[in-house]
């Protein structure tokens, strides 16, 4: 019996062996420079790259963080400090289960709200969906995160007359830092590779969505730019469109973006949980 | 002469503005649920108008004629579904056990961290390595050899091309397996250890008292678990577009290609042209949405009675 054990075991790590080992072989073979700072050639030819993606990605995930970043904490807070009754059940409960909504399903939503409205594609509708995305995960984890400060450390506040709302960002949120910045980038992490709703919110681009002029040090540069109303190039979403063209030179490309995306997606969480445990080691 | 130094001091009227903006946020969650339901009920009502009831139950789909029926649709997202519950159960569970009462201490940590980290992998990643590794795979020799030796079924016959049902459910197995075992885990280790040592006691041997002791008392949230994985498997877009071929229809045969609920919206909506077009795909946006609702809601409950009301989580 130990032995079925393992073998499940083994067929389960299969697969994300398979995945990563040859993510990285495929992928290591088809990045290079200008993989990351050009935009991509028209079809048949050979090189390009997908800078516009990442910048577009960057952009977008900057939107939906925006949004959904102080949204999901300030609901975290409610939960944890206001949310011990009939209505803070309600929405523990919707949260969870919004979190279980289908990523087309808000990407849809999305479109009707946004894309229906200016009439047109943007990196703002997709950066709303993804924020729609983010906040129930962030308010649960700000929740459980707030739940571990100590009630102690709340009376020790109030008894030194810090008014409520002082106590709760000062000293619980503070205290809480590093484990609600972590939920946050669970947060991020998953909405970064997420495809499905920018489908038809940020359609994709294949260049620039536009260019600016800058006159700099007595010269003129042309320096590309991405516009928040205007149809923006997504790294999953040009994964995905490369991925099931028939061409072998944008196989190529995908594989290199899935590469670029996991160790973005990697590093960002990884800096972010260094920096926040430097810093509350400093504080403290 | 205390009394009012005081009340200056705590500030009523800023904890009276904080409270209002963080209440503001909570109900904001109420809102976007809000939101949502009205949006897809409001956007799909055309095509509820025009065809009611008979959407669900009709087969063709036609756009260029403007005739719509969502069977295929449903059918493809249950049977995909079902079939990645299949192959995803038996391996989730037996990871989850050997976890919790098998493995040595140390192998604890590095193990459940692999298994989530498949969870953190992006759908179109899943997808992509699909299409160049696990398609080649399933039509080179996995399919040849469910035809031959299962082919009297009628579940595998026709040709062996990779693409189809049977990729997606496959994919899709692989992709659910973090979630119900890492919430299997965390039911079978509130399961309280004097269970086990009693059936140990009692002279069983280790399988019996997995088996007696420990899931049996974790029945309910192993359900709750398997259908939070459901939940995911409804409503997964990106991976099963990429390997199911996408033609609507009824087949038996799992070599044939389908389309799911999901992959439909993924591969038309942007597309769709005229209001009927967009407001049927949009409906079958709303159908899928109330199914993962409830799956979710169900889910959730099974854990809860398990867990009592200690949050389940995907990451823990």
């Amino acid at each position: 019996m130990t032995g079925l054990a393992v073998c499940t075991v083994i067929l389960v790590l299969a697969p994300l062996a398979a995945i990563f080992g040859y993510l990285v072989y495929r992928g290591v073979g088809s990045i290079n420079w200008a993989f990351v700072t050009q935009i991509p050639k028209p079809v048949g030819e050979a090189g390009g790259g997908m800078a516009n993606a990442i910048v577009g990605s960057a952009f977008i995930l900057g939107i939906a963080s925006l949004i959904g970043v102080p949204l999901g904490v300030g609901a975290g807070i409610y939960l944890a400090e206001f949310g011990r009754n009939r209505l803070g059940s309600v929405i523990r409960f919707t949260a969870d289960v919004l979190n279980g909504v289908p990523s087309i399903v808000i990407g849809t939503v999305a479109y009707s709200l946004v894309v229906l409205y200016q009439h047109h594609f943007s990196a703002l509708a997709g950066g709303v969906a993804l924020s729609i995305m983010m906040v129930p995960t962030i308010s649960r984890t700000t929740e459980e995160m707030l739940l571990l400060v100590p009630q102690a450390l709340r009376e020790a506040s109030y008894g030194l007359g810090v008014p409520r709302w002082r106590t709760t960002l000062s000293i619980t949120l503070r205290t809480a830092t590093s484990g609600v910045i972590t939920g946050v980038m669970l947060a991020f992490a998953r909405v970064a590779g997420e495809t499905a709703p920018l489908i038809f919110t940020a359609l994709g681009n294949t260049g620039w969505s536009r260019y600016l002029r800058l006159g700099l040090f007595g010269k003129t540069w042309t320096v590309p730019f991405v516009e928040s109303n205007q149809p923006t190039a997504a790294l999953p979403l040009q994964i995905y469109v490369y991925a099931i063209s028939p061409y072998d030179e944008w196989h190529r490309q995908a594989w290199a973006g899935a590469l670029v995306l996991i160790v973005l997606i990697v590093a960002a969480v990884s800096a972010v949980r260094y920096v926040v445990r430097r810093g509350t080691f400093g504080s403290s | 002469m205390a009394a009012p130094l005081l009340r200056s001091s705590t500030g009523e009227v800023p904890d009276q503005i904080f409270k209002v903006v963080i209440t503001a946020c909570g109900l904001a969650i109420l809102g976007m649920l809000v939101l949502i339901v009205y949006e897809l009920t409001s956007r799909s009502a055309a095509s509820w108008h025009a065809f009611g009831f008979k959407f669900f139950a009709a087969s063709d789909w036609d756009p260029p004629n403007e005739v719509f029926g969502a069977k295929p649709f449903i059918y493809g997202t249950l049977v995909s579904s079902l079939l990645a519950l299949i192959i995803a159960v038996p391996l989730a569970v037996g990871v989850a056990v050997f976890t919790t009462e098998m493995c040595p201490k140390q192998l604890r940590g590095p193990l459940s961290f692999f298994v989530e980290l498949l969870a953190a992998i992006p759908s179109v990643i899943y997808g992509l390595w699909a299409i160049f590794v696990l398609v080649p795979l399933l039509s080179a020799y996995v399919e040849p050899f469910l035809s031959k030796t299962l082919g009297w079924t009628g579940l595998f016959v026709g040709p062996a091309y990779g693409f189809g049902m049977l990729a997606a459910g496959v994919i899709l197995a692989i992709m659910i397996v973090p979630i119900i075992s890492s919430i299997t885990r965390e039911v079978l280790l509130v399961v309280p250890q004097h269970q086990r040592e009693a059936a140990l006691a009692l002279g069983a041997t280790r399988w019996e008292m997995i088996r007696m002791g420990v899931l049996r008392n974790a029945r309910a949230g192993i359900v709750g678990a398997i259908i939070l994985g459901l939940g995911r498997a409804l409503g997964e877009t990106m991976a099963v577009a990429m390997v199911i071929g996408n033609t609507p229809q009824i087949v038996a045969s799992l070599f044939a290609s389908g389309h799911t609920m999901a992959s439909v919206l993924a591969n038309e909506f942007s597309e769709a042209t005229g209001d009927i077009y967009t407001s049927a795909l949009i409906e079958i946006g709303l159908a899928l949405f109330l199914v993962t609702i409830v799956v979710n809601a169900l889910a959730r409950l099974l854990v809860w009675t398990v867990t009592r009301g200690q949050p389940a989580r995907g990451h823990a």
